[in-house]
Parts: structure tokens; C-alpha cells; sequence
């Protein structure tokens, strides 16, 4: 915290703070008024004397009606929800593992294995995707869950190889030592010792690897065709854009309900994930 | 009931020899304290007992069995660390229980044992908590109940009572010495304070740089110090030196410096004449001397400045200037000197030593 007068103490924290919470949150906020906002009211030219762009007086259920009744809104949920979780679910398994090999067990070139791993994150999905597509095309998976699926963990796994290898090297190591010499086996002192100390760890990883397969979008639009395959921000996109024609109501439906379920996880798990993020190991 | 043989062994880190031709008997019951100063390889030879280190050469025995290759888990043995490495997510319970559990024990043996342990420890009523609502004291309590209830062949501590504030160190090493009287454990204890390895070990070994420098019972690493090193390392205040020359004279042999001529006790005389002419080191406690009365003979004695006075209650203490050397003699608590005097100290004759000016081993 600042030290110091009544004043310094807005200058420099509250004011910067309401800044900063303002800039985050008003997206947000415009996406909700836009979904509640009858269509009369989103076309009217900003010069129109009844123009009034922050609120609305006749709050509709029109957009969110069009978008599950309408379009394969639904679909595409459960289509995320499943690829994400899925991917999500191999990703921390493969991570976790990784992790921990490489930040406890001592073997040739680890320290460089670990910094390759970070290295292929950095590689950025807009250059992979090229040769990515012409593996999907050879599996004959395209237009499948399963390419997504497949292809996700392969930058959520270096993701969480990372993240966790982090979060092990903060546990001491005689919690391992001394469960082994109490007579676990490594595997055992995996299991019941280390695994349940990292869980805040595991579980920001798990949350960083959910919400980035959530969010993810070019793979998802290069693999998947036809419409009831696709994912929520793809779908969205493709179906709610006709031309040059934006149904914004629903378009910012879409966004509203497609960004709950990620609110939810994080509002769910925020105590674990912020002392993940510190790597706090209190023995 | 259990020795253990520690035969020729040693340690590399890839370029670094960390522990050299390291050999130990320790017998049944026995406790034994490794010391010395952080990096002289105690710690490397006590995780070599543990089988949490390889042994680069050499053997390690538990009752007349190699465990060289054995794992941790298999040998018997429960250790104690530094910062107690209790297992945060699981209660003092669980804690203790665990390595009863991995050994498959059934539910009321485990029961049984814990609560006995709780009960030696004093820790009955904290056996629900969790590591992390106790105290410093109590979470130490816990790491060591954690080894009793196994009742393993041998304990090994890793400076068990660094963590803990000066006056709870005291207070727990008295009850680590009941706790050994009455389990009967054989025990190895590595520590770098002088203090608990004399109070504790039945043996002390002295090590440095990877190097034992001695074994042998606490009195006598005080009494007769193999060389400077463990003479220096053991006692408080530390043992004063001071550069010296020997010289015949008179029909004796002199320790002479500019400041200071102490001739050589008979005892000593034997030893210290084919050294006649080489430098060396004399050493003398703080304790092994006092300020000189008329009685005194002059030939164990010097003048000095006292240049500080400690008043301890018990003790005082002078820091005093003899030529290039200051040293520091326990006097009679109640003596009038004070800083700025100028006194002569008389030294023990009984109680001189003198280290090889090269070898530094003890003549």
C-alpha cells in the first residue's frame, strides 16, 4: 500500500485503480445493455434526438429468443464445453506429469528440454495451423470435435508443462524426501503428497488451459465446416454476420451467455487461482 | 537395534569432492552428532545413510547389510529435517500416520502407535490440526513424532532445532536427549552448532571440507584436539592462538613471540624438541586462564592491555592485547580490571596445546 497523505493515496491508488476497473469492466457492460436493447433502439444515427446509448427503457428478451431459437446457439455451447474440456482435461493430465519429471527428476539436457517446451508455446497458432491442417486432412478428422480436441493440448500442454513445472519447484523437496524415506514410493509420494500441495497450482493451470481453448479461434474456424460442428466464438461470428449485415443484439447474446460459463469457473476457483499464481506453499 | 558401518565412503558432484574417505562404526544405541561448518559434507553423508544421495564409492551397512542400493523406503530408517516437512494438506494425525499407512499397518495398530507417540511428545490435544496452525515448537514436536511412531532401526536429524528461537533450541535438545534415553534409538544428528554436539552426542564427528577431523566423545574433542581446527570449532568462547616459535633455552624448550615467552610444560617437551626452530601455534581457553598473582610462576605467564570487559554475571570475560595476537581469557567474575588496564595473565600448564605451524595437527 502507499504510505503517506489522504491525497497521495487517490493520486495514486484509487484513481488509477477506478481507471483501470472502468477500462476492464465497461466492454462488459455495453455487451450486456446491447443484448437487452431492442433493435429500433441499436440502428438509431447517434445524432437522433431520442439517441441515448448508455441505457434503454425497453429492455427485450428478442435477441437472446433469436439466438437459442434461431441459430444452433445450444449446439455450439455444448460443443465448446466439450472440446474444452476434454482438451483441458488431457492437457493438465500430460502437464502435471511433465512438470513434475522435469523439475524433480534429474536427467540429461532437462533444464533444456523445459525451456524447448516454453519455446514451442511461442510459436504463434496462426503460423501452425498450416501444416496442422494437413495432418487433420491425412486423420480424416476434419470438421470433428476431435480436431480440435487433438490439436488444442498441443499449446496447452507446453502451457501447463510450464506453469507446473513452476509451481513444483516452489514445493520443498523434503516433503518427497521424507514421504520416501517414510515408505512411498516415488510414484506414491507423487500422488499423496505433492499432487494434493500443488492443487492451487493445478487448478490455475487447469482454469488458464480452460478459458484458452474456450476463447480459441482460428483453429476452430480452419477445422470446422458445417454449422452444428462449430464452437461458440466461431459459430457466433460466422452465423450472426451475414455480409456486411451484424445482428449485433444477438451477436452480444452470444458473447454474454458464451462468456458465463468461463465467469463462473474463475468466480468458482479465484481463492486457489490467485495463490497459484503467487506460488504460495505455506508448510 | 541397529548399527550402523559407514566403510571408505566418498561423494563427487560432478567436479566437486563433497565428502573424502569418510569410515564410521556407530554402534547400537548410540548417538552419534556430525559438525562442522556448512559445506564440510555432513549433511551429503547424512542423506547417504538416508538413501536420499547416491554413494559415489565406499559402503554404508545397516546391521551388516549393504544398503547401497536400497531406496529410502527400505531401510529402515525415519529422519527429522530442518524445516520439519510436515505435510501441510494432512492433520498432526495424518501426518504421523503416514508412513504407517504406506507400510500397510492395520487401523488400530496406527491408532495405537500415534496416540502413544502424541502422548511421549505432549501432543495429544493438537492431533486434529493442520501443520500450518501451530507454532514453531509444536510443528517440531510433530516431525519428530512422525519418526517415532515407525520405530525404525536408526533416526536420522538434519539440524532438527535451527529453525526454532534460542530459548525453545534449549529447551527442546534437553528433551531430544530423554527422548533418545528412553527409545534407546540408535541415532545420527548432524548439526553445525558445536553446542548441541557436545551436549547431545555420546560421539562427535568433527568434519571439514569432506574431511573427518576427529571422532571421539565430547570431553575429549575439549580435552585433547586432534588438530587447530576442532580445538578452534569446539568450545565457547573459542580457544585463543597465538604464532609462536620454539626455542631452546635454559635447558627447556620456549615458545617465544615478540610479546609473549611461555616455556613448554614437561609433558610436552619430548614431543616438541624436533620441532625446535619452527614456528606453531599455541593454544590456550579462555577459561585456562586468570589474572596473575605474585604466586605465579613467570614462565606461564604474560603481560597485557585489556582492551574489552564482558561482564556475563557468571563470568567475566577480557579481550586483551598480547604483541599482534588479542585474546580472551574468562577471569574471576568479580575481578576489578576494566578497560585500558594493564595486567599479566597466568596461563594452566596442564591445559597448553600447540599445533604444527604447517600441518596444523596437534603435537
Amino acid at each position: 500500500m502507499i504510505e503517506g497523505a489522504i491525497w497521495r493515496k487517490w493520486v495514486f491508488f484509487y484513481v488509477p485503480l477506478a481507471l483501470f476497473v472502468f477500462v476492464l469492466l465497461f466492454p462488459f457492460y455495453w455487451m450486456f445493455i446491447t443484448t437487452f436493447r431492442p433493435d429500433g433502439e441499436l440502428y438509431q444515427p447517434w445524432n437522433s434526438p431520442r439517441y441515448q446509448p448508455f441505457w434503454t427503457n425497453n429492455p427485450t428478451w428478442e435477441h437472446i429468443k433469436y439466438l437459442l431459437e434461431e441459430t444452433l446457439f445450444s449446439k455450439w455451447m455444448w460443443n465448446t464445453m466439450l472440446i474444452s474440456g476434454v482438451s483441458t482435461i488431457v492437457s493438465l493430465f500430460c502437464g502435471v506429469l511433465a512438470g513434475y519429471a522435469l523439475s524433480r527428476l534429474n536427467f540429461p539436457f532437462a533444464g533444456t528440454l523445459g525451456t524447448g517446451i516454453f519455446v514451442t508455446y511461442l510459436v504463434p497458432q496462426t503460423l501452425l495451423f498450416i501444416p496442422l491442417a494437413e495432418i487433420i486432412r491425412n486423420f480424416n478428422m476434419g470438421d470433428t470435435p476431435w480436431a480440435l480436441m487433438l490439436t488444442y493440448p498441443t499449446f496447452l500442454i507446453p502451457f501447463c508443462t510450464w506453469l507446473m513445472m513452476g509451481y513444483f519447484k516452489a514445493i520443498p523437496k523434503e516433503l518427497e524426501e521424507c514421504a520416501r524415506i517414510d515408505g512411498a514410493s516415488r510414484w506414491q509420494a507423487m500422488v499423496y503428497i505433492i499432487i494434493p500441495v500443488a492443487i492451487p497450482g493445478i487448478l490455475s493451470a487447469g482454469i488458464f488451459a480452460f478459458t484458452l481453448s474456450w476463447n480459441e479461434f482460428i483453429y476452430a474456424l480452419v477445422f470446422l465446416s458445417s454449422p452444428e460442428q462449430k464452437t461458440v466464438p466461431v459459430g457466433v461470428t460466422s452465423e450472426l454476420i451475414r455480409g456486411d449485415v451484424f445482428f449485433w443484439g444477438s451477436l452480444m447474446a452470444g458473447a454474454l451467455l458464451g462468456s458465463i460459463p468461463v465467469a463462473f469457473v474463475y468466480s468458482f476457483f479465484v481463492e486457489h487461482y490467485v495463490a497459484g499464481l503467487t506460488g504460495s506453499v505455506k508448510g | 537395534m541397529a548399527q550402523v558401518t559407514i566403510r571408505q565412503i566418498n561423494k563427487f558432484y560432478d567436479d566437486v569432492h563433497a565428502v573424502k574417505d569418510v569410515n564410521l562404526q556407530i554402534n547400537d544405541k548410540e548417538f552419534v552428532v556430525f559438525v562442522g561448518p556448512s559445506g564440510c559434507g555432513k549433511t551429503t553423508t547424512l542423506r547417504m545413510v538416508a538413501g536420499l544421495e547416491s554413494i559415489s564409492s565406499g559402503e554404508i551397512l545397516v546391521d551388516d547389510v549393504v544398503v547401497n542400493e536400497l531406496p529410502p523406503m527400505d531401510r529402515d530408517i525415519a529422519m527429522v529435517f530442518q524445516n520439519y516437512a510436515l505435510y501441510p494438506h494432512m492433520s498432526v494425525f495424518d501426518n504421523m500416520a503416514f508412513g504407517l499407512k504406506m507400510r500397510k499397518f492395520a487401523r488400530e495398530e496406527i491408532d495405537k502407535r500415534v496416540r502413544e507417540a502424541a502422548d511421549i511428545l505432549d501432543i495429544g490435544e493438537l492431533l486434529k490440526r493442520k501443520p500450518r496452525q501451530l507454532s514453531g515448537g509444536q510443528r517440531q514436536r510433530v516431525a519428530l513424532g512422525r519418526a517415532i511412531v515407525r520405530h525404525p532401526k536408526v533416526f536420522l536429524f538434519d539440524e532438527p532445532l535451527s529453525n526454532l528461537d534460542a530459548k525453545l533450541r534449549v529447551q527442546m535438545r534437553v528433551e531430544l536427549k530423554k527422548l533418545h534415553d528412553r527409545l534407546g534409538t540408535t541415532a545420527i544428528y548432524v548439526t553445525h552448532d558445536q553446542v548441541e554436539a557436545m551436549t547431545l552426542g555420546d560421539r562427535v564427528v568433527v568434519m571439514k571440507d569432506g574431511w573427518v577431523q576427529q571422532v571421539g566423545e565430547p570431553m575429549d574433542l575439549y580435552n585433547k584436539p586432534a588438530n587447530r581446527f576442532v580445538a578452534g570449532f569446539i568450545g565457547s568462547p573459542a580457544m585463543n592462538f597465538a604464532g609462536v616459535t620454539f626455542v631452546a633455552r635454559d635447558g627447556g624448550v620456549w615458545a617465544d613471540n615478540e610479546a609473549m615467552k611461555i616455556k613448554v610444560p614437561e609433558r610436552l617437551v619430548e614431543r616438541v624438541r624436533p620441532h625446535v626452530g619452527e614456528t606453531a601455534t599455541l593454544g590456550i581457553r579462555p577459561e585456562d586462564m586468570r589474572i596473575a598473582g605474585s604466586a605465579d610462576p613467570v614462565e606461564y605467564g604474560f603481560a597485557c592491555d585489556v582492551e574489552v570487559v564482558e561482564r556475563l554475571g557468571s563470568e567475566t570475560l577480557l579481550d586483551v592485547r598480547v604483541g599482534k595476537d588479542s585474546l580472551v581469557a574468562s577471569v574471576d567474575p568479580m575481578t576489578p580490571a576494566k578497560i585500558r588496564d594493564k595486567l599479566r595473565l597466568a596461563l594452566d600448564p596442564d591445559r597448553l596445546h600447540f599445533f604444527d605451524g604447517k600441518t596444523e595437527a596437534a603435537i
